[in-house]
């Protein structure tokens, strides 16, 4: 251990090739690039997750325990606009996928690193208008910024928050349009499609729905910002607009944005499983195929998001078979990860651990989906608690432990240190509890009616509001854990080497942290991914 | 149910038990669902778990028919589900023919109800237990969404535009109104109480409260101060008797239903659409008048029907 730790010291390695903030500031290689955002979102995170215990606080009685209603729906506004566009938009793409895209398919960076950088840049400054936003006093559009509401009617900071997430968007299409240029043109000799590991499938699938929908999300909030300063009338019907547009433009991208935060999830969890339980993922073509087919079915379901919004029957039933046409893809997924533990050899290291309770998580917020997509079930859940809790299932539930997953597994490609193991399960058995605790009770309130976005609510909620909050309080616990202990291990942790885990994968042939140039010699593929079975577990 | 700590909301319209049908049956495949998966889990997990002994992962290869059977049964699945929805959705969105009309004004943050004799309420609704109620709705200013638990129902309610809910009442009682949709810093105060009344109550609860005029009585009132009579008294526009229902033959050979969507865009935008015939003279009333006076106008343009049209209907 002490020599590794010496070696590890000594060799030149992406973290100590050079030193200074401005070697971090104007870098362009893609695994800095990648630490970045990483701290950039769990800043975002923090601020996100700050706001939802304020008004977890607030919801504990029934008249506000907290703060107005003024101040209440600037907190779920922040908290929405922040966890979206600054949280889980770029989580596991911006982050994970800057760090692995190139390392999985054997390059040296992406196609266009300066761009790369400057994704971030872009990033940043969309960030700073929200902030601004917030600090000067707070929006209460919703993350959803329905109009007229949004143009007409609000006197805070409706356009700064708007431009931030407009700016923002342009990060993703960089972003996006990298990893499809990288993906296509720099993969290293032998490595085909199909051999290709299924983050990279459920990354490119990502990547052309961020680049066909961030636009028309750009447009949509240009419009907004128009008609909202020159009163030029879009969606206003007092200026002759059609508030209902708002709703299609925005849904078109804002529906497909779901899956920009739950596909590269599922890509983590394909990783993670095959890992662990050392098989080939289970039907791999079904899975990489559903990925595709979630992103082209994704951009034909907006209109479940306005059952009840006055728009014709018809349109409603075709959106809501289309919307039943999207789980499919998803269950074939649920199954096939199933299917890859069977005779398999598995372990349960904290990483597994988080993409179990993925696939548990997901496939209840996947199953609630049905009630949504079911029309007639719609008109009475619809903009309910109900939603809420499905949505929280399938975006912190599946995205955001897919995203921890993400981060547990790497974390020793990363850091080239290792985490105490057994705080790592600890926090996520904590974080699983939590989370169900907080978002169960929610399905029950909704169905009971309780509508969303309410400061105050009617006494006979509030046995279920306090359970809710109960488990909030201990879900935020079990996120600061892994913030102290992974701080902690990249100082105090033992060193990882290269390949800790065991794993296949391009990205573990090199040593852990990786050298700037990713691989002495470019590596040539010669095998499937996945290639555990058949053979015995090295003993580490 | 579990008296103390319920699941579901008090079913008290037509509507409601045929929802929660839906909703049991889709809980229960849900169930199904969720534990196959977890049990699923938790055996292999438990049965092929890294141990002495266990330390070589069998080969497997994809299954073709195990492939099939998990991609078409949840479809099928899917399909029962579609299709047992549709045909709910399609029933609860026709209102029946005979249903009393009731109009909706939403603003923020109140809910304005008006009834047709003219009496008018603030944040409640009363209606008559056994009677197919139909909405009539719109908003001064911002979207809301009229939504009642305890019935199943649940509308937009948009500026600029009608909408329309029906319900029949089934249980006497008093029930929530909410807003559903997020419209503003009173959003989650713009709640109101829904009473359902025996029929004879309702009509006793009409006829009292302050005196006022119906809606046609309030919309015949515009016609004359508003000098709409100048023009549609006259012959120079078209003119309102058995006008409501009807269908409407337009400048340059389309047609349109004379239905409250219609006369309201009439009013506030005389030049959307000419009747043909008649010169494009008539001023724009948007700005003048509020959305219950345009809703008093259109129950005046409605009232106006011959005896032998009254007959034969």
């Amino acid at each position: 251990m002490a020599t590794a730790a010496v070696e590890n010291q000594s060799r030149v390695h992406y973290l100590n090739a050079t030193y200074g903030i401005k070697s971090w500031l104007l870098t362009t290689d893609h695994k800095r690039i990648g630490l970045l955002y990483l701290v950039s979102i769990t800043f975002f995170f923090m601020i996100g997750g700050a706001a939802a215990v304020l008004m977890r606080i607030n919801l504990i009685e029934p008249q506000g325990a907290l703060v107005q209603p003024e101040t209440y729906n600037k907190l779920f506004s922040m908290h929405g606009i922040i966890m979206v566009f600054f949280f889980l938009i770029p989580s596991i793409p911006a982050v994970i996928g800057n760090f692995l895209v190139p390392m999985m398919i054997g390059a040296r960076d992406l196609a266009f690193p300066k761009i790369n950088l400057l994704s971030w840049y872009v990033f940043m400054a969309g960030g700073c208008c929200t902030l601004y936003a917030i600090i000067a006093g707070g929006v209460d559009s919703g993350w959803t910024f329905y109009t007229p509401l949004s143009t007409n009617y609000l006197n805070t900071h409706v356009l700064s928050a708007a431009i931030g997430v407009f700016i923002a968007g342009f990060s993703s299409i960089l972003t996006g349009l990298n990893f499809i240029v990288t993906i296509h043109k720099m993969r290293a000799p032998g490595m085909t499609w199909f051999r290709m590991p299924l983050f990279l499938w459920a990354i490119y699938a990502t990547s052309i729905i961020q680049i066909l929908g961030t636009p028309v999300l750009a447009i949509t909030l240009a419009l907004v910002a128009v008609e909202r300063v020159f009163h030029v009338g879009f969606f206003d019907p007092a200026l002759g607009g059609d508030p209902i547009l708002f709703q299609h433009l925005f849904w078109f991208y804002s529906h497909p944005a779901v899956y920009i935060m739950i596909l590269p999830s599922m890509g983590v969890v394909s990783e993670l499983i095959a890992c662990f339980a050392r098989k080939r993922i289970f039907g791999y073509s079904f899975v990489a195929f559903s990925s595709v087919a979630i992103a082209v079915i994704s951009f034909l379901v907006w209109g479940h998001h306005m059952f009840v919004s006055g728009q014709s029957i018809y349109a409603g039933l075709v959106f809501s078979l289309l919307s039943f046409a999207v789980a499919i893809p998803s269950a074939i997924k649920v199954f096939n990860w199933t299917a890859t533990l069977y005779k398999g050899t598995i372990s349960f290291d904290a990483p597994m651990l988080y993409a179990l309770g993925f696939i548990g998580l997901f496939t209840m917020g996947g199953l609630t989906g049905l009630f949504l997509a079911s029309v007639a079930v719609d008109v009475h859940v619809h903009d309910t608690y109900f939603v809420i809790a499905h949505f929280h299932y399938i975006m912190v539930g599946g995205a955001l432990m897919g995203y921890l997953g993400a981060i547990h597994f790497w974390w020793p490609k990363i850091s080239g240190r290792l985490y105490p193991d057994r705080w790592a399960r600890f926090a996520a058995l904590v974080i699983f509890a939590g989370f169900n605790l907080t978002f169960f009770p929610q399905f029950i309130l909704g169905y009971l009616g309780m509508p969303r976005r309410y400061a105050t609510y009617p006494p006979e909620f509030q046995v279920l509001n306090v359970m809710s909050s109960a488990g909030a309080s201990i879900l935020g616990i079990g996120y600061l854990i892994p913030l102290i202990y992974l701080i902690w291990s990249i100082r105090n942790g033992p060193v990882a080497g290269p390949n800790p885990w065991n794993a296949r994968g391009l990205e573990w042939q090199t040593p852990s942290p990786p050298p700037t140039e990713n691989f002495e010699e470019t590596p040539i593929v010669t095998e499937e991914a996945y290639a555990y079975e058949g053979e015995e577990v090295p003993v580490g | 149910m579990w008296q103390g700590f319920p699941l579901r909301p008090e079913q008290a319209s037509t509507i409601a038990r045929g929802i929660d049908h839906l909703y049991y049956f889709l809980t229960a495949v849900d169930l199904f669902f969720t534990a196959l998966i977890f049990l699923t889990i938790f055996y292999f997990a438990v049965r092929y778990r890294r141990r002495p002994g266990n330390e070589k992962p069998a080969k497997t290869k994809t299954y073709l028919p195990l492939e099939l059977a998990w991609t078409i049964i949840p479809a099928l699945l899917c399909g029962v589900m579609f299709t047992w929805s549709a045909s709910l959705f399609i029933k609860n969105s026709r209102p029946p023919r005979a249903a009393t009309e009731i109009f909706v004004v939403g603003k923020q943050w109140m809910w304005k109800i008006q009834h047709g004799n003219g009496r008018s309420e603030i944040d409640a609704l009363h209606i008559p237990v056994d009677v197919p109620i139909k909405l009539t709705m719109t908003s001064e200013d911002v979207i809301h969404d009229f939504f009642i638990p305890a019935f199943r129902v649940k509308k937009d309610v948009l500026p600029g535009r009608y909408t329309s809910l029906w319900f029949k009442a089934t249980e006497i009682g008093k029930f929530h109104l909410f807003c559903g949709q997020y419209c503003g810093t009173g959003h989650s105060q713009m709640r109101g109480w829904v009473y359902v009344m025996k029929p004879a109550d309702y009509e006793r609860w009409l006829s009292g409260g302050v005196k006022t005029q119906t809606m046609a009585e309030a919309g015949a009132q515009l016609y004359e101060q508003y000098g709409c009579i100048t023009c549609h008294g006259t012959g120079k526009a078209p003119p309102f008797v058995n006008l409501f229902g009807t269908t409407v033959q337009l400048q340059g050979g389309q047609s349109v239903t004379a239905d409250d969507a219609y006369l309201r865009e009439s009013i506030l935008f005389p030049s959307a659409k000419i009747v043909a015939g008649f010169p494009a003279i008539m001023p724009t009333f948007k700005g003048q008048l509020s959305e219950d006076q345009v809703l008093d106008l259109i129950a005046y343009i409605k009232s106006l029907r011959t005896e032998e049209r009254n007959s034969s209907k």
